[in-house]
């Protein structure tokens, strides 16, 4: 099978969607991950995603990694269709071996690969075949940090600290607030962790497995997966019928 | 189909004899006008003394924000009150509504009212309409029994917690608390929570807006913070204040004169009889 670096959507009659043919075209993702942070910090870029992904409402798989490393220089972390995750990867893979070889001593940074995943996830929502995904895509490259992310319909930024999915409404507030300039590694963790905290009290499909990646100039660290503690002892809800038994 | 002649009496609650032509008239592009909803950001927190609830002003019509400064904290006792997300007359209304309720049971029992009278009162409500009423409040108060929060949905359902968010920037606002709040706060902690909680909502959620009202209610005592903190304030006046001229502006004056009316008589008789 050769490959090529753009897919040609070889299906004539289906395109134009009469009512029998069936239709080859993502409609709606199917095995999801739930939403990624990251945040620039002083030595680099620090990401973190739990380790679910959903089929629907079913928690089904419970050991996804959703932060990959790109060539030497980036960290990719996804939300949203893994299916549609592992054939960026795929694509990221074909893209980084015809940079090695080149052998021309230079790689591919952050910036470009970021430029690539725009490209890809533009033109696949122009042909109304869009991969399902929010991208997160973090580096260094000589001394400059990167972060930016691409949404499945092309939208892409770059900021100093960036969430999807859920972590859109619940960790921006808290790292509008919170983040500032050359933040230390333990202060980035615990930041990190302050927000992963919150998704996992309330996104439904947040589980208590999360893992935190690193990438500084040295390259790229993905910790161990490990839990957050959560605490349950407030008083309203051991008794949240005080005064009015039956009710609730 | 039988068509039978016996009148059924009117019966209490909605009256669903529209939909249908709603639904076609909605079907052909005519859409119904968008009423005054409270895109909102409402809050409230059980502290060591009671309850502190706070709001944002901002009243929303679609797209334009049509009241800068509205009230969400509603009164419904001297010891409770409730803050309101949803359509602006359907909080009013039912919060109204039930203000007055427990005014006439206070004149019947002669006691104090409790916050689940109104939490029952309030649920039976908006349960009864089956979700129309759309009301989401947060509704708390300390009587007898000691301070109470809770939430309800505009389908009727509670929660009792000891935190609590509605409204649009809810989850803004929510994400504040779930990392910051503690058990045992003393006022002034709980009033900079409170705060720091909605202006989330206000700076992240388009729905929210301009000023924080803040609510603090203690065994015996209320304290009503109307716009407690203004974050939003109107900086680019222009100093030299703004003159209007009285009259219709003369910018330039031009006259151009018309060219005189030459007569010319031809050649021949000049006139002929």
């Amino acid at each position: 099978m050769a490959t090529t670096m753009v897919k040609e959507n070889n299906a004539g009659p289906a395109q134009l969607l009469g009512p029998e043919s069936a239709s080859e075209r993502t409609l709606y993702p199917y095995v999801t991950g739930t939403s990624v942070v990251a945040l620039k910090y002083k030595d680099g870029i620090l990401m973190a995603a739990d380790m679910a992904a959903s089929y629907g409402s079913t928690l089904r798989y419970k050991s996804v990694e959703r932060m990959k490393s790109i060539g030497k220089h980036s960290l990719l972390g996804a939300s949203g269709e893994i299916s549609d995750f592992q054939e960026i990867l795929r694509y990221l893979d074909e893209l980084i071996l015809y940079d090695n070889m080149w052998d021309d001593g230079n790689s591919l940074g952050p910036k470009e690969v970021h430029s690539y995943l725009t490209r890809v996830m533009y033109n696949r929502r122009n042909k109304f075949n869009p991969l399902w995904n929010s991208l997160v895509l973090g580096g260094v490259k000589n001394g400059q940090k990167y972060l930016g992310m691409v949404s499945m319909i092309g939208v892409n930024f770059e900021d100093n600290h960036v969430a999807t999915g859920f972590g859109n409404h619940l960790a921006r507030p808290i790292l509008r607030d919170e983040w500032h300039e050359n933040l230390s590694f333990e202060d980035g963790v615990k930041l990190l962790e302050k927000c992963m905290r919150v998704l996992l009290y309330r996104d439904r499909s947040a589980i208590n497995k999360l893992q935190i990646a690193k990438i500084t100039e040295e390259g790229v660290t993905i910790s161990q997966p490990y839990a957050l503690k959560t605490f349950w002892g407030f008083s309203a809800f051991q008794n949240p019928t005080v005064g009015a038994e039956g009710s609730w | 189909m039988s068509k039978s002649a016996v009148d059924v009496p009117p019966m209490g609650g909605f009256n669903f004899d529209l939909c249908r032509r709603n639904d076609m008239l909605a079907k052909k592009g005519v859409n119904p006008p968008s009423f005054r909803k409270t895109g909102t950001t409402i809050v409230g927190i059980v502290f060591q003394d009671g309850i502190i609830l706070g709001a944002d002003t901002r009243a929303t019509e679609g797209p334009i924000v049509c009241d800068k400064n509205c009230e969400k904290i509603h009164y419904m006792a001297p010891n409770i009150y409730c803050c309101g997300a949803g359509t602006a007359a359907d909080t009013e209304a039912v919060t109204d509504m039930v203000s007055s309720q427990l005014q006439l049971h206070r004149y019947h029992t002669g006691r104090e009212s409790r916050v689940i009278t109104a939490l029952t009162l309030l649920k039976k409500h908006l349960f009864n309409y089956q979700g129309y009423v759309s009301a989401a409040l947060v509704l708390g108060g300390v009587d007898c029994t000691g301070p109470h929060l809770h939430t309800i949905y505009p389908h009727g359902s509670t929660d009792t917690l000891p935190f609590a968010t509605m409204g649009s920037g809810s989850l803004a606002a929510m994400a504040i608390f779930e990392s910051k709040y503690r058990e045992g706060l003393n006022r002034d902690e709980g009033i900079k929570l409170v705060c720091e909680a909605i202006c989330s909502g206000v700076f992240n959620d388009l729905g929210s807006g301009s000023n924080v009202d803040v609510c603090v209610i203690t065994k015996g005592h209320k304290e009503y913070l109307r716009n407690h903190m203004l974050p939003n304030p109107r900086t680019y006046i222009s100093s030299r204040g703004y003159t209007f001229p009285k009259k219709t502006e003369v910018l330039i004056t031009k006259i151009t004169p018309l060219k005189d009316k030459e007569v010319v008589i031809e050649g021949g008789d000049a006139m002929e009889e």
